[in-house]
């Protein structure tokens, strides 16, 4: 703690450019021990290349200052910045699955004793101990690999403990935890508020800066646009802050004549889902709410043909479907665009062009299963043109786009099919605000083109923003059915949690 | 210059063999001669052919270790075939189906069996090892002076316009392996598996269709490729010609990393009439 100013951290005037272009310009940041930061902005305002520096990833090209623990510093490498006392725990995690939870944690530094062997012994009672501080009773034997997602996180943090960091920067780690480990999550960063750590939060999710933080710093293009305590603030002036206009209608309904039934679901279950019937028209937002593990994916892929059906009947316009691989589906004009894009949506290492054809590319075949190259350029530029996809070009690597424009293109996969009924399944996750709103937009134009779409979303805003009708579901089953103007928070959670 | 630099470095290995080439070229003068260089083509085409079907294989994902034993299966098959006078018209074909029916339960045990590549074709390998061990009572099976042996000879050492047979036919297993891998939606659901299993599937792909298809490809290369060398063993255990440069060393597939098989003593053995040829 640098006694003169009292804060942990504190930069002044940090710029960075790559290639000619700024990422970072005159950025000041700021925090005090004991204070939970929440550093917030769209994608590509400069929020990760920050933390690079902060934790010796990369250099500064110019900074009036760099103060940590009352020191100037300027780190080389990531071990300097580690070995000074600032940890990130990473969006995707950093543990080796095969290994145990006190492996994990020690790796690198594993403790010795007098023979130079690793004291094993050691390992396990302070990885315990560590755990314990965090109220955690994860056994320190189990492999990583079978812990769950928010006990994974756990461990990070245990390991950041082992390393007496004064500064943890966490970066989205909510992203995969259910609302239960997010709940154990907060109450563990309180706690090391409590210690006198400083805390840089990252996320995209507002609900919970203003639940958890204590200040917040937005940037917006590479320049840091607010600092201020989060009381003084509310949600839309946030909002305001990170895109630099106000997002009035952030979720834009369009109203609709309800068209003729599309879609009719009798008496469905699969893995994870329960005796499910409902019907859906087109020119309809049919939203599906839910808590994590509600059964909403599971009953999209059960509806795609992704998943075994053990009972009950699939209708599209009126027509029934037999469903026992997705081609069915895909044959069936159901369209299914997966909430894990980088599992699921899109091969990664592929470009845009085979990526957005793969799955319509019967149609774009002549005979002897030739791909017609033309027409698939033409098909592919055609939805990269209408849905404004931001790529250096159709034989871009997927996985060098944006979260936002990753999800057009799943979706321009998904269209391309022609289909009757898509499946949206959590189509806005990882996005941030200006490219969400483009993407509610596309949602819309479908719709009103006579689409039937079910939309699967844990955004509760969104989800009741867009949606016609609201089906609750909980335990795999529907647990509540509302029309869109009886449909409320309260009301929805509570049948989620029924 | 900027577009060759870019091209060389994106075609490593092609300099490699260019430097390499140029080296032997100064060291030897025999290197750069006509009937050396279609030599070394000769030889090649055995490996290049499999090469091709491990390449399917490899982009799906997968790994094929069986190569070597369903080319030992097949060749000596092939072999028995011929012996027994049935046209190479009949003979070759057969081989092949063979060789793709092999090369297909390696994809079903894989793809609908879900056993991981390496386990299930290290299982084939030994089990077409064996087989070929029983088949040919460890013995050499002589394809005969008929008219189908005749026939065969020129399957291995024929020319046509000047280029040996075993050159055109692994060319030509090129230009259409090369056309349906770039060019059509098999090819490209290939790479879909590769890149990602999932995310293919939910595009509407029978994975396990397409894991069949292409080790059956990988198979039906293999045996492919058994049959070209089975046809030149057959020219081996004649004289040398004069004039012709035979090399003595082993059929250059032996020294596949890809396919340990091709190391297995018996697959080398069968069609020679005397065993000092190998």
């Amino acid at each position: 703690m640098d006694p003169q100013s009292g804060f942990l951290l504190d930069l002044k005037g940090v710029g960075k450019g790559f290639n000619g272009v700024t990422v970072l310009d005159g950025v000041d940041f700021r925090l005090r021990g004991g204070e939970i930061m929440a550093l917030i902005g769209e994608n590509g305002a400069g929020k990760s290349t920050l933390m690079r520096i902060i934790t010796g990833i990369v250099q500064p090209d110019s900074a009036s200052a760099m103060m940590f623990r009352g020191q100037s510093v300027r780190f080389t490498a990531p071990r300097q910045a580690i070995d000074a006392g600032i940890a990130m725990i990473h969006q995707e995690l950093n543990l080796l699955p095969h290994l145990s939870v006190a492996d994990n944690i020690w790796l690198g530094r594993e403790p010795r004793n007098r023979l130079g062997l690793i004291d094993r012994g050691r390992m396990r009672r302070e990885a315990k101990a560590l755990l314990e501080r965090l109220r955690q009773t994860i056994d320190p034997d189990r492999a990583v690999g079978s812990l769950s997602v928010g006990q994974q996180q756990m461990v990070e943090i245990a390991r950041a403990l082992s390393l007496n960091a004064e500064l943890i920067i966490m970066d989205e780690p909510t992203d995969a935890l259910t609302d239960v480990e997010t709940a154990v999550l907060f109450e563990v960063i309180r706690a090391l508020k409590a210690d006198g750590k400083g805390i840089v939060y990252i996320s995209h999710r507002l609900g919970e800066i203003f639940a958890l933080c204590d200040s917040v710093t937005v940037l917006r293009d590479g320049h840091m646009v607010h600092r201020g305590a989060v009381a003084d603030l509310d949600e839309a002036a946030l909002i305001r802050h990170m895109v630099g206009r106000s997002i009035t209608d952030q979720y834009p309904y369009l109203p609709c004549p309800a068209g003729p039934e599309r879609l009719a679901v009798e008496g469905v279950s699969a893995d994870g889902v329960t005796d499910v019937s409902f019907t859906a028209a087109g020119g309809e937002i049919l939203g599906f709410a839910g808590l994590m593990g509600a059964g909403r994916t599971e009953l999209g892929k059960a509806i795609f043909g992704a998943s075994r059906l053990r009972a009950g009947s699939v209708r599209v316009d009126g027509t029934e479907v037999r469903l026992r691989h997705p081609r069915d589906g895909v044959a069936a004009g159901i369209a299914y665009v997966p909430e894990d894009r980088k599992a699921e949506g899109l091969i990664q290492g592929h470009s845009i062009r085979t990526n957005m054809s793969l799955a319509a590319l019967k149609q774009l075949c002549g005979p002897a299963g030739v791909v017609r190259q033309t027409d698939e350029r033409t098909a592919v530029d055609r939805f990269m043109a209408a849905f404004a996809v931001k790529a250096h070009g159709i034989g871009a690597e997927v996985r060098t786009l944006s979260g936002g424009n990753q999800q057009k293109i799943s979706l321009a996969k998904a269209l391309m099919l022609s289909p009757k009924v898509v499946i949206l399944d959590e189509p806005t996750r990882g996005v941030d605000v200006g490219a969400r709103r483009e993407i509610y937009g596309l949602i819309n134009d479908l719709k009103a083109k006579g689409l039937c779409i079910l939309l699967m979303s844990s955004d509760m805003p969104e989800l009741l923003g867009l949606s016609d009708r609201i089906l609750v579901m909980a335990g795999g089953r529907i647990t509540g059915r509302f029309a869109r103007d009886e449909a409320t928070q309260e009301k929805i959670m509570a049948c989620a949690i029924a | 210059m900027t577009t060759l630099i870019r091209f060389l470095s994106r075609n490593k290995p092609l300099v490699g063999l260019v430097v390499l080439m140029a080296a032997v070229a100064v060291l030897s003068p025999s290197f750069m001669t006509v009937d050396n260089l279609l030599n070394i083509l000769r030889q090649t085409s055995i490996n290049a052919v499999i090469a091709v079907g491990m390449t399917y294989v490899i982009l799906s994902g997968g790994i094929d270790l069986s190569v070597g034993s369903v080319l030992a299966f097949c060749g000596a098959v092939c072999a028995w075939l011929v012996a027994g006078d049935l046209s190479i018209w009949l003979a070759i074909p057969l081989t092949l189906l063979l060789g793709a029916g092999l090369g297909a339960v390696n994809g079903v045990v894989i793809g609908t069996g879900g056993v991981q590549p390496f386990v299930a074709t290290l299982v084939a390998m030994t089990m077409l090892r064996g087989a070929t061990l029983v088949f040919t009572d460890g013995r050499p099976i002589t394809t005969g002076t008929g008219a189908a042996a005749d026939a065969f000879w020129s399957v291995g050492g024929g020319y046509l316009l000047g280029i040996p047979v075993p050159v055109v036919v692994a060319a030509v297993v090129f230009a259409i392996c090369g056309l349906i891998l770039t060019r059509t939606r098999f090819g490209r659901y290939t790479y879909a598996v590769g890149g990602n299993e999932v995310v293919a599937r939910l595009s509407g792909i029978r994975v396990n269709l397409e894991k069949t298809t292409i080790y059956a490809l990988s198979g039906l290369l293999a045996a492919l490729a058994g049959v070209i060398l089975t046809a030149r063993l057959k020219v081996r255990s004649r004289p040398p010609a004069p004039g012709t440069s035979w090399t003595p060393s082993p059929p250059s597939w032996s020294a596949a990393p890809a396919c340990p098989a091709a190391r297995a003593p018996c697959s080398a053995r069968w069609s020679a009439p005397s065993s000092s040829a190998c």
